[in-house]
């Protein structure tokens, strides 16, 4: 029963958005933390989807396994510049005065999740409608 | 879930399953709306109708495809396919590509699964009124 599956799928898709959506919460709420070290600096950080076959793709015919859910591979962190800024008096700061803030942009957070919530909320309308699908043909001859 | 053609329910049977196929198929798309390579894909609907159908009435009336006799316990089935339009597959091919290599367009998939549930129910209705008509003869009273 394939459409018991669109469950499944549209649940990986959920999981796989809600990832993001708390990566970009923890990248938001960083975005000015400070560090005393360049290595120690907050890193903005980011999920790595991939689609979820039972087969290698471009050989698949089958319908049954051409459909697959989402894969989390895992959290990658930004590897842009870190800034760093002279601030003698903060406790952070180390034996030059430096401190090191977060190389997170709130921009690119914000698009994010934007795009993550949207993501969700289709995932959310197609689990709904298969829903409504499921049960329409329970009542198959009423 | 494999239905046989019937002179009751015609082919809306099969078209029933490929809608259910259909869906998702489509939920995968949106599924994958933001992983990096994935390539969309669609049922051909015509070509997976008239695969199924044609499968349903090989073994009755000889109007499909011939089938391979099996003479033997050993002999593999020929054209048995266990899913009705496995060849009706295709990729769908993107109206603005994007850099990832992604070929979802979110709008494109919801238009695409809202009108498949539609036809899905459509399907329903016709197979409801069937039953309707058959219920009607056997009890001689309009339900």
């Amino acid at each position: 029963m394939s459409l018991l599956k669109i469950f499944d799928v549209a649940g990986s898709g959920m999981a796989a958005q809600s990832t993001r959506l708390n990566t970009t919460a923890s990248n938001l709420a960083n975005a000015d933390t400070l560090s005393g070290s360049a290595d120690t600096a907050y890193r903005a950080k980011e999920p790595l989807f991939s689609a979820a076959m039972k087969q290698s793709r471009g050989t698949q015919s089958d319908p049954e396994s051409a459909s697959g859910g989402v894969n989390i591979l895992g959290v990658t962190e930004s590897q842009a510049p870190i800034d760093s800024r002279y601030e003698p008096g903060n406790p952070l700061a180390d034996a030059d005065g430096k401190v090191y803030s977060s190389n997170v942009n709130p921009i690119d957070e914000l698009v994010n999740m934007i795009s993550a919530s949207r993501s969700y909320q289709n995932n959310v309308e197609v689990m709904n409608t298969a829903k409504q699908l499921m049960l329409k043909t329970l009542d198959l001859g009423k | 879930m494999n239905f046989k053609s019937d002179p009751l329910l015609g082919n809306h049977a099969q078209a029933l399953q490929i809608w259910q196929q259909r869906a998702e198929l489509l939920s995968s798309n949106l599924a994958n709306a933001d992983t990096p390579d994935y390539l969309a894909r669609d049922v051909d609907f015509r070509k997976a109708l008239s695969d199924a159908t044609s499968q349903g009435n090989g073994e009755g009336n000889g109007d499909g495809p011939l089938q391979m006799a099996a003479t033997q316990s050993g002999h593999i089935g020929g054209n048995n396919a266990s899913t009705a339009g496995a060849n009706a597959l295709a990729y769908r091919v993107p109206i603005q590509p994007s850099m990832d290599g992604n070929t979802v367009d979110t709008q494109v998939e919801q238009a695409q699964f809202a009108s498949n549930a539609v036809h899905y129910q459509a399907s329903l209705a016709f197979i409801t009124s069937s039953i309707h008509t058959m219920k009607t003869a056997i009890t001689g009273t309009s339900s």
